[in-house]
């Protein structure tokens, strides 16, 4: 890998797809204004490549989530690799049947003669002042549907590397992306290479205390624990990379060593991932542990608008920060 | 080429096998119901049969299906084998989806039957995903999507006949106007007089037909099957008919008028179509040997289904994922 910050986040979602559309014939692209003649996404996710692959696999639909989803969903059955985007998170409320009640069933409900070959992408993140219904992290829903996966990237690299395994995946994945990421920049992934499914990422190693996190957090996370390295506080970074199924034995091996741990995720605390992973923590490792699990998210509050009310809706650095100080006693 | 008000008498004659076959199968459905040898929720197809087998007659073997949980009439016409069915139906681990699926949720690809869903109206939009797929292809499928008239009334529906019609897809939305929604009348539920004023909103072409009777189902089917081949795109088919007991066997009927029943059963298409076959000169001896072949067949998908196992409790951990769940 390159260490220079050389490509965005969406820079590397639309070469992920662009490698995986000139890979593999059966993979197409259908979402709103997708192509270039709508603007190649609002996001600039699929700019070019409609004028590469042809508008047969870089299709632009109709503002009809249900249309989409079915649409994927059939052809998947039927063979082929479709990435479905769906321009927000919320917007997947719209079409929860087609995900819920089909794409994540299908194989089981027909004893594995079909199964859903499908990768969802969504946008969402508080931040960029859309308010309630553009910018919730819903990946707790989906995380509780068996036969889904869900992951999320915290850097251009792995969105590259884990929209290639989504595609690729025989099973139907949703790929939560945040918005306020999109213009991040980082090293680019070689040609070739992919982040696998399931398999959380010891970010930064430590003995001290475990921080458990996914998506933009992550960033805010290695940031904190720079810092506390500096007072001689190991902190032990895990990207969890895949939210469902989430890769429990790295988290307890880490919190096995450490013995204290902290998630924390953009997306609200109540009943969110965060309540599953301290869960799993403490049934497994509760007489080892030095300090009960802290969770660190989001207010529960549909998102604000207003800039100051936004802001404070969304965990913060410091929370992190006191909630490690917390663990440490 | 047969004129569109007749009908080759080789494709009537498979049609009226495939009907007996659905009209034996939901017989037997209830009798071992009524008798207490099975136990299921159970959506008795009784007075839909001809029109299934008409429009399955008009498809090739692998053309893809959709359909709903009132379905075995659409499976059955299709070609799933009894016995995979009777013991999917069972629970066994025999059946179309090791017993995983259901009733509600049949699957066999081998007999082009994609999906069937316990959603109303939830198969509409997968339906057009099929038929994209054989769009992209190139592979010259038809995908037929059956439902109840219920399903016009959710917004998939909408937005499935707008997609198919804008990507000219090649599939067929055969709507079963069977009268009522769960216990709810037409009339009480549907604004529109009747389903097909909905495909001018569409830009898409639609027919309505008698679906009880098999010349003019056949016809219509083949006429839509014939548009969605030469890439001319989506037909909706309202095909009416009437479901002539209620939404679950055994659930309480009275909320349909006394009359209606009675003109119903005046209308019953199963005796309507053994007549029409001895009127067109095939024997009482011929039809009764459909029959008794049919019996025969399905005493031995029941014996098959009641001595079939059930999953092994450790197939709860497959084909959620791919990979197996840890134990």
């Amino acid at each position: 890998m390159s260490t220079a910050d050389t490509i965005t986040f969406s820079q590397s979602i639309n070469q992920a797809l662009d490698e995986a559309m000139a890979a593999d014939p059966k993979v197409f692209v259908l979402g709103e204004d997708i192509a270039d003649a709508q603007g190649g996404g609002v996001f600039k996710a699929t700019a070019g490549l409609s004028a590469k692959y042809g508008t047969d696999r870089v299709r632009t639909t109709p503002i009809a989530e249900q249309a989409i989803m079915g649409a994927a969903i059939g052809s998947a059955i039927a063979g082929y690799r479709p990435v479905a985007e769906i321009m927000f998170m919320n917007f997947l409320t719209v079409c929860m049947d087609q995900l819920v009640n089909h794409a994540a069933k299908l194989r089981f409900m027909s004893g594995g003669k079909t199964w859903v070959p499908l990768t969802v992408r969504c946008t969402t993140g508080a931040g960029v002042g859309f308010g309630g219904q553009h910018s919730d992290m819903l990946e707790a829903w989906f995380a509780h549907v068996p036969g889904m996966k869900v992951v999320s990237a915290s850097n251009p690299a792995e969105a590259k590397g884990l929209l290639l395994s989504a595609i690729e995946d025989d099973d139907p994945t949703l790929v939560i992306e945040d918005i306020m990421m999109y213009a991040q920049k980082g090293p680019a992934l070689e040609a070739g290479v992919k982040v696998p499914l399931g398999k959380a990422r010891v970010r930064r190693e430590g003995d001290d205390v475990t921080v458990i996190t996914y998506g933009r957090p992550v960033k805010t996370v290695d940031a904190i624990a720079e810092d506390l390295a500096k007072e001689g506080i190991g902190v032990e970074v895990i990207d969890l990379r895949t939210i469902s199924p989430f890769d429990a034995e790295t988290v307890l091996n880490s919190v096995a060593k450490t013995r204290r741990a902290v998630i924390v995720h953009e997306a609200i605390k109540a009943h969110g991932v965060g309540a599953e992973v301290s869960a799993r923590i403490h049934e497994e490792l509760f007489s080892d542990l030095k300090a009960p699990v802290q969770r660190i998210g989001s207010k529960y509050a549909p998102v604000p608008f207003s800039p100051p009310l936004e802001q404070a809706f969304l965990y913060s650095p410091e929370e992190i920060t006191s909630a490690i100080r917390r663990v440490l006693g | 080429m047969t004129k569109s008000n007749d009908i080759d008498p080789e494709k009537l004659l498979e049609i009226y096998r495939r009907s007996m076959r659905v009209f034996k199968t939901d017989e037997r459905f209830r009798e071992m119901l009524t008798s207490g040898k099975l136990r299921l929720v159970y959506y008795p197809v009784r007075g839909q049969e001809v029109l299934s087998a008409s429009m399955m007659c008009a498809l090739k073997p692998d053309d893809y299906l959709v359909t709903t949980y009132r379905g075995v009439h659409d499976q059955v016409s299709k070609g799933i084998p009894l016995k995979d069915l009777w013991a999917e139906f069972t629970g066994k681990v025999t059946g179309t989806c090791k017993g995983k699926g259901g009733p509600m949720h049949i699957t066999d690809p081998d007999s082009g039957v994609m999906v069937t869903t316990g959603i109303v109206g939830g198969g509409l939009p997968i339906a057009n995903g099929l038929a994209l797929s054989s769009q992209l292809a190139g592979d010259g499928r038809v995908t037929v999507v059956s439902f109840g008239d219920g399903s016009s009334n959710i917004g998939a529906f909408h937005e499935s006949l707008n997609l198919a019609s804008i990507w000219k897809l090649p599939v067929i939305f055969l709507c079963q106007n069977n009268r009522y929604g769960e216990h709810t009348a037409y009339a009480a539920s549907t604004a529109a007089k009747q389903i097909i004023d909905r495909a001018p909103g569409y830009d898409m072409a639609a027919i309505r037909v008698n679906g009880n009777d098999p010349i003019e189902m056949y016809n219509a089917a083949r006429e839509a099957v014939e548009r969605a081949r030469a890439g001319e795109g989506p037909t909706l088919i309202e095909a009416m008919t009437y479901r002539m007991l209620g939404h679950t066997f055994g659930a309480d009927f009275s909320y349909v008028p006394k009359d209606l029943q009675q003109e119903a059963k005046e209308k019953d298409p199963i005796p309507l179509f053994k007549k029409m076959m001895l009127d067109r000169g095939t024997s009482e001896k011929a039809l009764a040997a459909i029959e008794d072949e049919i019996t025969k067949e399905l005493d031995e998908a029941v014996e098959h289904a009641l001595s079939s196992d059930f999953p092994e409790i450790d197939e709860i951990r497959f084909d959620v994922l791919k990979e197996e769940i840890p134990a």
